[in-house]
Parts: structure tokens; C-alpha cells; sequence
């Protein structure tokens, strides 16, 4: 008994500890975030192996959860006699939820776990010590522009997902099924807000964006630098990530959409 | 005055002590090996040496300042003159070597990029690898990997290089490029080095004065000829590699005659 | 170097295609493409009962939109609900003896104010008020009415 209390004791120390580490890394990096912007190419080059990289499958997930919304929704709405709201339907779905959270779970899939495996090769095979004794800062140099590239890449992603599954929807809807395409548009525009819909799910994806990039750096910073060490880092990075998107993505859609 | 003075070092990792009271001198322009077996914390010496880490006890001089004392930015100054050589050379993967070697000049200085190629040029000629500048580091091997590296800590003109297992899995050819390569570098830059190793025959030949390190404690110091002809047993041991002496061939345990005398373990 | 040339290229291309998605999502989603609420004028309404309406609700006339709800308050005094309305400013030639009533679009749809032009040869300006209002339907009291009405024809 006494064994299992301090069994988690220790885990309980161990996870505070790292929490205290993350912070004190995180601090780290945005004090060296004003210095990136003497050198944006440092951090062009960080959007495209995190943002460009992620963004085939952004593309094809978006056009197919999209085309999936349509069709489901279609479903659904034609017993109400109601097809024709369709577009409200998928847009605010999209905007608000799906696109957010869906592409933020991808982008931890595809850009966060690469993050971690390059920053955890990089510790092991000695390149962040050996910057360090080159008397270069390794989180000015290499980590604060790949925070700050997820940070600039993960809203564009959201976005481009929430179009192109609209696109999807519609392709779906007014292609295959025959909504007709002015009233999926114009119900859609009625009912979607520019403040309310749009601007709260772009401020979502600048969260996630900003939580996921941070786990991954840190987990790949934190990592025991062996390939065994990496490969569990990696693991913790998507794992992590999903925990903080989804419980995130509650508090803020309480926080945004509670009061209506 | 040396360049390196090291006073009752205590470094502990854990409750497992890695140095006790180790005293060392690192004399300008020369070369000074640090020898001992596997697992002893030469690499943490290094590490200690260049402010990577923090020693529990005792001091750390380089070039008269205590580098655990200073400042964040006077410590990456101090950084700027001192050079190290990874075991696995820490090239940065996602650089070409010549953009490896152009690293720390366009970190830390604002030359112009045609200064830059002459000042790069310069020195992978020195390492004979100035025609292999295109080409990417995993596409090089282990020995050249390291002379790209040394390459690079050379390029701020450092006043010191400190050498981490320079020998460590090169073959023979390769072995002797780096020895040469390493000595050359010295006498001619004027530089200080330090070389941790384990490889008697080849740092014997380059070291002017050698440090053997075990248990924590320096037991031995002296140039190679003298160290040859050290009384301690533990010292011929190390330095001629004989299997058997003051470091057994057996793991610490009972003998075996009286292992073979209890079967009850295999019951 | 060249290499370096087309990551930026490509990068500023992402870039673009991004703001082109919101920029998509502002315009042909939501319903900032007819954002010209600011340059009207406001007027103000006194309602018995609003029913469902919500700010930003729809105000039109004749079917055609010509501004939207502002703001939502109870008159301290009346305890009626005072309704501010963002008039668009292209609609400047409205009687001042106009009607304000709430309908709801369809059986489940959102509730709006539809206006009825009066025949004043005087227009609405900023700040004004519309005093004859008709109150939101309440589905209950219509059908408590209808009820009530039936029972006493019956007798």
C-alpha cells in the first residue's frame, strides 16, 4: 500500500517536474523569438518542412471530410425537408470544430512528430551540444524558428482545411445530390459569422498550433538521446498532442460558444 | 601560466562520484592527453571544461577566468576561443559541409560572403577535403566527418581545441590522417589541445604530457617516456593493454572453484 | 543557393494559399461580405415582445435586406425591449411614420424584423424611433388564443 502511495508520489514529482522544464523551455523560446526577426529565413525555411510538408495531407483529408459532411448531412436533413441547409451544416461544422481539431490532430501527426525525431536526432548525435560549444544558442538558432513556423503554419492549415471542405460539401451536395447550389450558399452565409464562427476557429488553430509545436520541440528536446529515447519521445509527442487539442478545444468552445 | 588550471574538481552524477579532487594543468601550445578507461567522465571533463556542465566542488580556469562564474554572454564569448571536436564529429545534418564549416563565421560575424568562401576554402583545404564541399554529411565517412568538424572548430581561430575520442572506431589509414592532421593543426595555428582518448599508441605519439584518469582521481601524470617507465603496475597495465594485472580479467565475485562446488543454484 | 530560392517560392506560395482560404472563408462563407453596417444610421424600436430575436438578426423590407439588429436592451420604464437597428446607408428615403413587426422565416427558421414603408414625406434619420411595432408571435399565446377563441364559440 504504502509502496503504491509512493509509487505515485514520484510520478506525480516527475510529472511536475517536467511541466516545470516545458514552462521554463518555453520561456526560453519566446525570448528568442524577437531575434527571429532579423533572420526570417531562418524561419521560412521551418514553414516549409512544417507547413508545406503537412499540407497534401490536409488537402485530401479536408476534401474528404467535407465530401463525408455532405453526404451524412444530406442524409440526415432531407427527412426535415431541410437539404437546403446543408451549407450552414458543414460550414459550421468545418469552421468551428472539424477543421480546427482535424487538422491540428494531422498537423501533430505529420509536422509534430517530425519535430520531435529531428530535435531528438539532433541531441543525440550531439549537433545541439556542439552548437552550444560553437557559443550558438541551439534554442535561439533551431528552436525558436520551428515554434514560430508552427505557430504561422497551423492557422493556414485550418483554413485551407475548412475550404477545401466546404468545396468538398458542396461538390457533394449540389454535384451528386442536387441541393441547389444558391441556397447552399446564401443559408450559409446568413447563418455563418465572420466574429462568432470564423475568427473563434482561426483563434482555436493559433492554440493548437502553439501547444502542439511546443510539446513536439519539447519531447524532442527532453528526449534520452538514444534512438530508443527518440522513437518513445515521437510516440509521447502524438499522444500528447491529441490529450491537448481535444481538452483544449473544450475549454475554448465552452469559453466561446457557451454563453448563446 | 597554463592555460587550463583545474583545482579539487568533485563532479557527482547522482549519488555515483565522477571526479574526486582532480587537479590538472593545460599548458599553452602544447598538447595534453587525458587518458583512462572507458566510463571514467572524459567526455565530462570536457563538458565541465567548456561550461556545459556545473562541478559540485572546485574550480575551472581557462585563460585566467573561472567558467562557472561567468556571465551567459562572457561564457559564449569564452566559447567563441575554444574549438571541440565531437566523437561523431556533431556535423549539422541539414548543412552541406561547406555551409558546415561557414556555420560559426556567419553566426558569429558579419564578413561578407565572399570572405566567408575564402576563410571556408582555406580551411577544408587544410583538412584535404576543400573538392568534397558539396557534399552532404551523411554522405561522408566517420574520419572525414571529423576533419570536416575540425574544419569548423578551427574556423573562428580559436585558441584551443579540445579533442573528444578523436581515434575511437577509425581505420588505420584514417587513424593516421587525424593523428597527423591534429599535430599539424597545433604547431602551425599555435594552438592548445586537448585530446581525450583511450587509444595509447596514437595519442602517445602526438601528446606532449598525459593525464591518466581512473576512479575518479588522476593516477598518473607525465609525458608519454616517463609514463612508460612509471613503477605503478596499474600504469603499465593501461599502457601496454595487458589483459590481467591491477584491473582483473574477472568481474569481482568468488572463484569459480567454488561456484563449481554449489549446485543447488541450477535446483 | 538556388535551393534556397525555390523553399521561399514554394513557402510564399503556402502562405498565399492560406489567406486565400480565409480570405474564401470571409467572404463566400460568412456573412462579412455584406459588411457595410458601419456607414449607416441607427434607429431605434420599442417591442412589446421579441420573441426569439437575436442581435445581428436580419432587418428588411419587402423581402429585401436593409439592415441588421444592433443591440438588445429592456427599457428600465416600459419594460418593453428597445431594439437598435444598423440601417444600411444606401436606404435613406425611409418614411418616418415606417412599421416595425418580428415574422419568423419559415416554421423553425430565425426570427427578423420586417419593415413597412408609411407614406410621411419626412425620412427616417439617425437616432430616430419607430413607434408603431407589432409584437413577435409567441406560438403559445396564439395557440392559448385559438383555444380560447374555440371554446367560446362553441357555446
Amino acid at each position: 500500500m504504502i509502496k503504491l502511495i509512493r509509487s505515485l508520489g514520484r510520478w506525480g514529482l516527475g510529472t511536475f517536474e517536467r511541466l516545470g522544464r516545458g514552462h521554463l523551455f518555453l520561456m526560453h523560446i519566446l525570448a528568442g523569438i524577437p531575434g527571429l526577426f532579423l533572420r526570417f529565413s531562418l524561419v521560412i525555411h521551418q514553414v516549409y518542412s512544417v507547413g508545406v510538408l503537412s499540407l497534401l495531407i490536409i488537402l485530401i483529408s479536408g476534401l474528404f471530410v467535407g465530401m463525408v459532411l455532405g453526404l451524412q448531412g444530406y442524409n440526415t436533413l432531407v427527412d426535415f425537408g431541410a437539404e437546403e441547409s446543408l451549407g450552414v451544416l458543414v460550414s459550421l461544422s468545418l469552421v468551428r470544430e472539424l477543421g480546427p481539431v482535424v487538422s491540428a490532430l494531422l498537423f501533430a501527426g505529420r509536422a509534430g512528430s517530425a519535430l520531435t525525431a529531428e530535435i531528438g536526432l539532433m541531441k543525440s548525435t550531439e549537433q545541439l551540444s556542439g552548437m552550444e560549444m560553437m557559443a550558438v544558442d541551439p534554442i535561439r538558432r533551431v528552436i525558436a524558428p520551428r515554434f514560430m513556423a508552427g505557430l504561422i503554419s497551423m492557422p493556414l492549415l485550418a483554413a485551407i482545411f475548412s475550404a477545401v471542405g466546404i468545396i468538398g460539401a458542396f461538390l457533394v451536395g449540389h454535384g451528386l445530390l442536387g441541393v441547389d447550389d444558391g441556397a447552399f450558399w446564401s443559408q450559409m452565409q446568413a447563418k455563418t459569422d465572420f466574429y462568432d464562427d470564423i475568427m473563434n476557429g482561426v483563434i482555436k488553430s493559433v492554440v493548437f498550433g502553439f501547444v502542439v509545436t511546443w510539446i513536439a520541440l519539447f519531447e524532442g528536446h527532453d528526449a534520452t538521446p538514444t534512438s530508443e529515447g527518440v522513437g518513445r519521445a515521437t510516440t509521447r509527442t502524438v499522444v500528447h498532442s491529441a490529450f491537448a487539442i481535444l481538452g483544449l478545444d473544450f475549454v475554448l468552445t465552452a469559453l466561446m460558444f457557451g454563453d448563446e | 601560466m597554463p592555460l587550463i588550471k583545474i583545482r579539487d574538481l568533485h563532479f557527482y552524477r547522482g549519488n555515483r562520484a565522477i571526479f574526486e579532487g582532480v587537479n590538472i594543468d593545460i599548458e599553452r601550445g602544447k598538447v595534453t592527453a587525458i587518458m583512462g578507461p572507458s566510463g571514467t567522465g572524459k567526455t565530462t571533463l570536457l563538458k565541465l571544461i567548456g561550461g556545459q556542465l556545473r562541478p559540485d566542488k572546485g574550480t575551472i580556469e581557462v585563460d585566467g577566468q573561472n567558467v562557472h562564474k561567468l556571465s551567459r554572454s562572457d561564457l559564449y564569448e569564452l566559447r567563441k576561443r575554444m574549438g571541440m571536436l565531437f566523437q561523431s564529429g556533431a556535423l549539422l545534418t541539414d548543412l552541406t559541409v561547406y555551409d558546415n564549416v561557414a556555420f560559426p563565421l556567419r553566426e558569429h560575424t558579419d564578413l561578407p560572403e565572399s570572405m566567408i568562401r575564402d576563410l571556408v576554402l582555406m580551411k577544408l583545404q587544410a583538412v584535404g577535403l576543400r573538392n568534397a564541399r558539396n557534399l552532404q554529411p551523411s554522405e561522408l565517412s566517420g574520419g572525414m566527418a571529423r576533419r570536416v568538424a575540425l574544419a569548423r572548430a578551427v574556423a573562428l581561430e580559436p585558441m584551443m581545441i579540445m579533442y573528444d575520442e578523436p581515434f575511437t572506431g577509425q581505420d588505420p589509414i584514417s587513424m593516421g590522417t587525424l593523428v597527423n592532421l591534429i599535430h599539424r593543426m597545433n604547431d602551425a595555428m599555435g594552438l592548445t589541445s586537448i585530446v581525450v582518448s583511450h587509444d595509447v599508441a596514437e595519442t602517445a605519439e602526438i601528446a606532449d604530457y598525459i593525464y591518466l584518469l581512473s576512479g575518479g582521481k588522476i593516477i598518473e601524470h607525465g609525458s608519454p617516456v616517463q609514463l612508460r617507465r612509471s613503477g605503478s603496475q596499474w600504469v603499465q597495465q593501461f599502457m601496454q593493454g595487458l589483459p590481467d594485472g591491477p584491473v582483473p580479467f574477472h568481474y569481482a565475485g568468488p572463484e569459480f572453484k567454488e561456484d563449481l562446488l554449489k549446485p543447488e543454484e541450477y535446483a | 543557393m538556388m535551393q534556397n530560392k525555390s523553399t521561399e517560392i514554394i513557402v510564399g506560395m503556402f502562405v498565399a494559399v492560406g489567406i486565400a482560404a480565409l480570405f474564401m472563408l470571409a467572404m463566400k462563407v460568412s456573412n462579412l461580405g455584406d459588411f457595410t453596417d458601419e456607414a449607416g444610421y441607427q434607429v431605434t424600436a420599442e417591442f412589446e415582445n421579441i420573441g426569439g430575436l437575436k442581435v445581428r438578426a436580419p432587418v428588411t423590407m419587402a423581402g429585401v435586406r436593409v439592415g441588421r439588429v444592433a443591440s438588445i436592451n429592456l427599457d428600465p420604464m416600459t419594460y418593453n425591449a428597445e431594439v437598435t437597428i444598423n440601417m444600411y446607408s444606401q436606404f435613406d428615403n425611409i418614411p418616418y411614420d415606417t412599421s416595425a413587426s418580428i415574422y419568423t422565416a419559415g416554421l423553425l427558421g430565425e426570427q427578423y424584423i420586417g419593415l413597412v414603408a408609411g407614406a410621411e414625406e419626412e425620412f427616417l434619420q439617425d437616432g430616430d424611433v419607430i413607434d408603431l411595432t407589432q409584437p413577435a408571435l409567441v406560438l403559445e399565446q396564439v395557440i392559448g388564443q385559438f383555444l380560447y377563441s374555440k371554446a367560446e364559440g362553441d357555446e
